[in-house]
């Protein structure tokens, strides 16, 4: 239990560490690395409690494939972060604002504690399943109890896909595009003319 | 309790070392191994100076470049410069920790060992996003914008590839993959889903003929150009250890692991570690002989057989399988 807890605090402070270094990094690309290494603690925050399914999704989508991407465009685009800061005090009120209502709802759910316990969830939900593996835990809930929600966020997840592709494509006709059946069909014959040039005419 | 922890953490360090030795000792045979057979599949003899027919010469190798002055460069920046090599090493490693070798021969057997390999095979590429930016060079970002959007997009397709074979088991443990090869190894029936996650795992690894984040034709070194002595030495060992894990999950998930080519009398008696490790060297000379035999994918061909071929293939592939198995209702489980 020592161990579970001293594993907890690492994570959660490392987490929380890398979480502010992300908006006070001076550097945008600090700022993204931080950004993975708090990800990277948060699925280590999953694993101890054991939602290992989750915590493995959570590297592979946000870390190995978004994050990715966000590196890639802080990386190519010149952005002067000393000069978006300027306007960081006109901004503070609200944010603290913001932050103050946040805690204050958080302190109202724990001192009320009307939320439900996980270890009820599981009883209520999964009585079925004794010594489950959580993915097949997770698949048996998500493709039967909440399968319209989850078809409905798929559908809007390629209506999005096929947003950015349309504003991304540029006009067809202008772009110039090579055809790989042609490339690799064609011979020697098509391509390369054998001519006798006499001597001091060219061709 | 206190010495009960202590002698589980020196237990779990001794699994480790036992594991990470012999992986970083065949890293260095490896080196020999594809230096002698490119030197055979180009009529040369290859390196058979130092030591018994040259065995020694990736040991040598390794001691002149760690004596070697480590040299920073100026523009760089020095902590992320530094940090790069040490996360590519570390994540080439940390994988072995789900790595089967033979039944119960596993540092850490859990129940998503395929998701972690997954996981930490797609962290592989900030190792090289990192190098290639601190490096602050134009021959080392390029590299590693390359390497990027290569090792981004072929992820889409192995993951098709595993979520094919995980069909057919019904598990994401590693273990039960194997065993779930008892009757026929999956490289039969998923034959070319086990093309194309070769091929990925070719892309993957950054090995010809998809090596264009260090194209030393067009890119000098690629996203190591910069780097010298012991720091090129943690991205080599790195390069080498990766290829032999995406050997080891091909033979994982497609060559039956651990399991006799037939369970038959003289065949099964051999253990399943020498299975296991025979399998890795069959793959890792194709590895080798692919490099010695096809030139250069050109960026743009790259990248369309990737998004265009192999996407739409492996998609494809998954509906049929799904299909196959509800049809014929032989889903596991």
């Amino acid at each position: 239990m020592i161990i579970y807890s001293l594993t907890f605090y690492l994570f959660s402070t490392v987490a929380v560490f890398s979480a502010l270094m992300v908006i006070s990094a001076k550097n945008p690309v600090h700022s993204v690395l931080f950004l993975i290494l708090s990800f990277v603690n948060a699925a280590g925050l999953f694993v101890l409690l054991g939602a290992e399914f989750l915590a493995m999704i959570l590297v592979v989508v946000y870390v190995g494939a978004v994050a990715v991407l966000f590196l890639f465009v802080v990386m190519m685009l010149d952005i002067n972060f000393v000069k978006l800061r300027e306007g960081f005090l006109q901004y503070l009120p609200f944010g603290l604002l913001l932050g103050i209502v946040l805690i204050i709802e958080l302190g109202i759910l724990f001192l009320t504690k009307n939320f439900p316990n996980t270890s009820t969830f599981k009883e209520d939900y999964f009585s079925n399943f004794s010594n489950v593996e959580n993915t097949k835990l997770i698949g048996s809930v998500l493709y039967t109890k909440y399968f319209f929600l989850f078809q409905v966020s798929g559908i809007i997840l390629l209506v999005a896909m096929i947003g950015s592709i349309t504003l991304t494509l540029r006009n067809k006709d202008r772009s110039k595009k090579q055809v790989i059946s042609e490339q690799n069909t064609i011979k020697a014959s098509k391509s390369i003319i054998k001519k006798k040039i006499n001597l001091g005419e060219g061709i | 309790m206190l010495y009960d922890y202590i002698l589980q953490l020196l237990i779990i360090v001794a699994q480790i070392m036992a594991v990470i030795a012999p992986v970083l000792i065949s890293v260095a045979f490896l080196v020999y191994a594809e230096r002698k057979i490119l030197a055979l599949i180009q009529l040369r003899k290859g390196p058979n100076v130092v030591g018994p027919f040259g065995l020694l010469q990736s040991f040598a190798d390794a001691l002149k470049l760690i004596t070697k002055e480590n040299i920073l460069p100026s523009g760089s920046n020095k902590i992320v410069f530094l940090l790069a090599p040490i996360v590519t090493m570390v994540l080439s490693l940390a994988a072995w920790a789900v790595i089967p070798f033979a039944p119960g021969w596993v540092i850490s057997d859990i129940n998503v060992g395929i998701m972690y390999l997954f996981a930490i095979s797609s962290l592989g590429v900030y190792g090289i996003i990192m190098a290639g930016w601190a490096s602050n060079s134009k021959y080392p970002f390029l590299g590693a914008l390359r390497s990027a959007a290569q090792m981004v997009s072929y992820e889409v397709s192995i993951g098709f590839v595993i979520i094919t074979v995980l069909l057919c088991v019904g598990s994401l443990n590693l273990t039960k993959i194997v065993e779930a090869q008892q009757t026929v190894w999956f490289a039969i029936p998923l034959l070319p889903m086990f093309i194309i996650f070769f091929i990925s795992a070719l892309a993957e690894t950054n090995r010809l003929p998809f090596d264009l984040p260090e194209d030393e034709s067009t890119l000098v070194a690629g996203f190591f150009t910069e780097y010298s002595s012991a720091s090129f030495v943690l991205f080599f060992l790195a390069e080498y250890a990766s290829m032999i894990l995406m050997s080891a999950m091909t033979v994982i998930l497609f060559l039956g692991g651990w399991l006799p080519l037939f369970d038959i009398y003289p065949l099964n008696i051999i253990p399943g570690v020498i299975w296991f490790t025979v399998k890795i060297m069959f793959v890792l000379f194709l590895f080798i002989w692919v490099r010695g035999t096809f030139p250069r994918y050109r960026y743009d061909q790259l990248m369309r057989l990737g998004w265009k071929v192999f996407l739409p293939l492996s998609l494809f592939w998954v509906v049929i399988t799904a299909g196959f198995l509800v049809t014929f209702d032989i889903v596991p489980n």
